[in-house]
């Protein structure tokens, strides 16, 4: 069982009403997203259900016309969507509550990159004068962190509006990064595009891979051969445990324990070295293919076999640790709650989603790949929703992936018969596909003309999982900062691609 | 109180890197070589980022600046190309990048070399970077950040990590160069006190790799700041960083580990 994809096309007024009344039943907006096609724009709705469907609500809106009524006061889940629709296409969602650039500030006269458009756009240089201040109230005054962050960090500028200490409401400003990977995607061969998603959010670059690959693959009607699929779930699994154990590390330096940073840098140094062994690259690149994978590691599976209970009671030994400092949880307490409303409306992914009430796995929802040949996964999950229940959550996940890579091991070590490849030469038209990254489900849309992308789509978790950040403020002060925002353990280069 | 015994708990884990080898550093899949320059064929088509060209003369160069380690090439043509394993990748010019390296113009590169030991002759034993990503994927960042795990522990070489330009001496730039971070980047490096040491670090950060050509970056840091040395991988390797660090300081001891061109 895979993703199951219906597609519609629909006349504006149509489509909003339809797009409200999928929301209302119950589906959650998984992206929304434009694609030019010559001066017009075509407007995509991606909705999905908790059975594993997703259903594409098409729209086109004409040349002549450049505003349509918009969806976020209905679905306040589009509220960035939206956002990134006009700065990318030039298009106005007319009731907007705040269309401020985000992706790409640019003056309103400069033309758009229009991803789909078989046009390469000039340089565009984003100008921080597009970018409006929002500073009110008696005795406010504004705290930049960033975009040059003290220490190693992505480039992101929060903007923290205070009184004095608590954080009533930090602005995020993405822009920065902006690399322009949507156009980049056209007019590549399958193969290349795939080393791009690997690009997209380097840290997740198997989860990236993997969306793409089962796009193509679906559209391709092949299956992955066995061994492929469990390739597959131990290179995502692995990343997954480096992603959390990246998470931990960050909270346990906002915390400044100086013992635990460097136990769980060097448990986290060890995961990217066994990735690395298998296949050559530290991120697992070069791994997914479309139709399967290129090669089985080149750890054999008895040693496999061996490192990974290895790695996991070490690791276990140091959680058990720092899940009894005293010091450190009362700083994850009541940290940065998500309300499982915001969550359900939002329809929050991922960890974030999962320790406040959500319990969608895309891995247990499409059991693609190697995970239909293992046991089923049961996503842990809390309702706190503060940086406590985030964490707890990573860390039974790392368990699970655990679990999950090391049953893969064995069965690929009872030899399992045939190629690592399906043939998925000829492809044409749309598909979708997704994965589960460490930060929540990625999808991608891609349209393949003449084996060569015509339009490809990327949404990461940490694009959907963002703006959630706006809103988790509730009586934090300064000194929170840090742990709320290594508890969501997002990336900006999959924000702002 | 049980954090204490933990800490001691597995010994020394620090690589004994630069005094001595290190395995990993030395075994590890850091560049891509030439084996055969006069190979027969579209070759340069097999590259994804144009990293493979011919020259004058048809003879085939591969550029380790543009190289994002896929192996498509190594792959496909066995018999031309090869992994060169090793993490010593880094270089003092942009053109040394390029494999088989051509007659190397030995007089500039000892005048750039004699040049950067003026600069970097008081930050050999203490130095303090600085890190900006200029539209990295976000995995050059990790790499940045292991250099402080006790695998690497460069503290132990008297090289630090600050959070404030002002306090810097050297500059590790990450990314294809995004537009939107010209102004941070450049104001970055104005803060800081003379003498600079600009550090390029992986191959998004050299030659935009597999971002480029695009709207919304420019091709790489190069254009943007003065950059003295070069160091690719996609992303470079915590080893690759080190020796490009080192390499600035003229601190690399001998020419162990370095990736055969």
């Amino acid at each position: 069982m895979s993703t199951t994809v219906s597609i519609a096309s629909s006349p504006l007024t149509e489509w909003r009403t339809l797009v409200c009344k999928e929301i209302q039943a119950g589906r959650r907006l998984a992206g929304l997203f434009g694609t030019a096609t010559g001066e017009d724009v075509r407007i995509t709705a991606a909705l999905a259900d908790l059975t594993g469907g997703i259903r594409l609500l098409d729209t086109v809106l004409p040349s002549w016309q450049r505003d349509y009524p918009a969806l976020t006061p209905d679905a306040r889940a589009a509220f960035w969507y939206e956002r990134e629709l006009h700065d990318l296409f030039g298009i106005e969602p007319t009731g907007h509550p705040r269309l401020d650039p985000l992706v790409l500030p640019l003056p309103d006269t400069t033309s758009r990159p229009r991803p789909g458009s078989s046009v390469q756009p000039g340089t565009l240089h984003p100008t921080e004068e597009a970018v409006g201040r929002h500073v009110l109230g008696p005795g406010m005054f504004t705290i930049p962190h960033g975009p040059v962050r003290s220490g190693v960090f992505e480039s992101v500028e929060y903007l923290v509006e205070t009184p004095g200490e608590d954080i009533p409401f930090p602005q995020i400003r993405v822009y920065h990064k902006h690399r322009g990977i949507e156009k980049r995607f056209e007019g590549l061969s399958i193969e290349d595009a795939v080393l791009l998603t690997e690009r997209v959010e380097g840290i997740a670059s198997v989860a990236h891979a993997l969306a793409f690959c089962h796009a193509v693959e679906d559209l391709a009607g092949v299956e992955v051969p066995r061994a492929a699929g469990l390739v597959r779930v131990i290179h995502a699994e692995l990343e997954r445990v480096a992603n959390h154990l990246d998470v931990a590390l960050r909270l346990a330096e906002a915390a400044g324990l100086a013992v635990a940073i460097a136990r769980l840098g060097w448990h986290k140094e060890r995961v990217l070295r066994l990735v690395s062994r298998c296949c050559g690259n530290r991120f697992g690149r070069g791994v997914v293919v479309p139709g399967g994978v290129s090669d089985l590691p080149r750890v054999a599976a008895a040693e496999l076999a061996g490192e990974l209970p290895r790695l996991e009671r070490d690791i276990t030994g140091d959680e058990q640790v720092l899940m009894a400092t005293a010091s450190f949880l009362d700083r994850l307490r009541g940290t940065g709650p998500l309300s499982t409303d915001l969550a359900a409306t939002h329809g929050a992914l991922g960890p974030i989603g999962r320790a406040s009430g959500r319990t969608e796995d895309i891995r247990e929802v499409d059991r693609d790949d190697g995970y239909r040949h293992l046991d089923p996964i049961t996503a842990p999950h809390a309702d706190a929703g503060d940086a406590m229940a985030r964490l707890r959550v990573r860390w039974a996940e790392v368990h699970d992936s655990f679990d999950l890579a090391t049953a893969a091991v064995e069965q690929l070590d009872h030899g399992v018969p045939g190629s690592l490849r399906a043939d998925v030469s000829t492809v044409q038209g749309r598909g979708v596909g997704r994965a589960e990254a460490p930060q929540g489900e990625v999808l991608y849309v891609v349209e393949i003309a003449d084996g060569r992308i015509t339009r490809c789509k990327p949404r990461s978790a940490s694009f959907h999982n963002l703006p959630l950040f706006h809103s988790v403020f509730a009586g934090d002060i300064l000194t929170d900062f840090p742990f709320i925002e290594a508890s969501f353990g997002l990336s900006i280069a999959g924000v702002v691609l | 109180m049980p954090w204490v015994f933990r800490g001691l708990r597995n010994g020394v884990l620090t690589t004994g890197y630069p005094r001595r080898p290190d395995p990993y550093a030395d075994t590890f899949r850091g560049a891509v070589t030439v084996v055969d320059p006069a190979a027969t064929g579209e070759v340069e088509e097999l590259c994804p980022t144009s990293a493979i060209t011919r020259g004058e003369a048809g003879q085939v160069a591969l550029d380790r600046g543009r190289c994002i380690l896929c192996g498509h090439c190594v792959h496909q043509r066995p018999d031309a190309f090869a992994w060169a394993e090793g993490s010593e990748a880094a270089r003092l010019t942009r053109p040394a990048l390029v494999v088989p390296e051509h007659e190397e113009d030995d007089h500039a590169l000892a005048e750039l070399r004699t040049e950067l030991a003026r600069r970097v002759r008081r930050l050999r034993r203490s130095v303090h970077l600085r890190h900006v990503d200029a539209g990295s994927d976000g995995a050059d960042e990790w790499e940045i950040a292991a250099l402080l795990n006790p695998v690497y522990d460069v503290h132990r070489l008297g090289i630090f990590f600050t959070a404030t330009p002002r306090h810097a001496d050297i500059l590790l730039v990450t990314g294809a160069g995004a537009r939107g971070m010209v102004q941070p980047l450049a104001r970055t490096l104005e803060a800081m006190p003379q003498p600079v040491v600009v550090i390029a670090v992986g191959t998004d950060a050299i030659s935009g790799g597999l971002v480029s050509p695009s709207y919304a970056t420019s091709e790489g840091v190069g254009h943007q700041v003065p950059v003295d040395v070069w160091v690719p991988g996609s992303p470079a390797s915590p080893f690759a960083i080190l020796h490009g660090i080192l390499l600035a300081l003229d601190r690399v001891p001998t020419r162990r580990s370095e990736v055969p061109a």
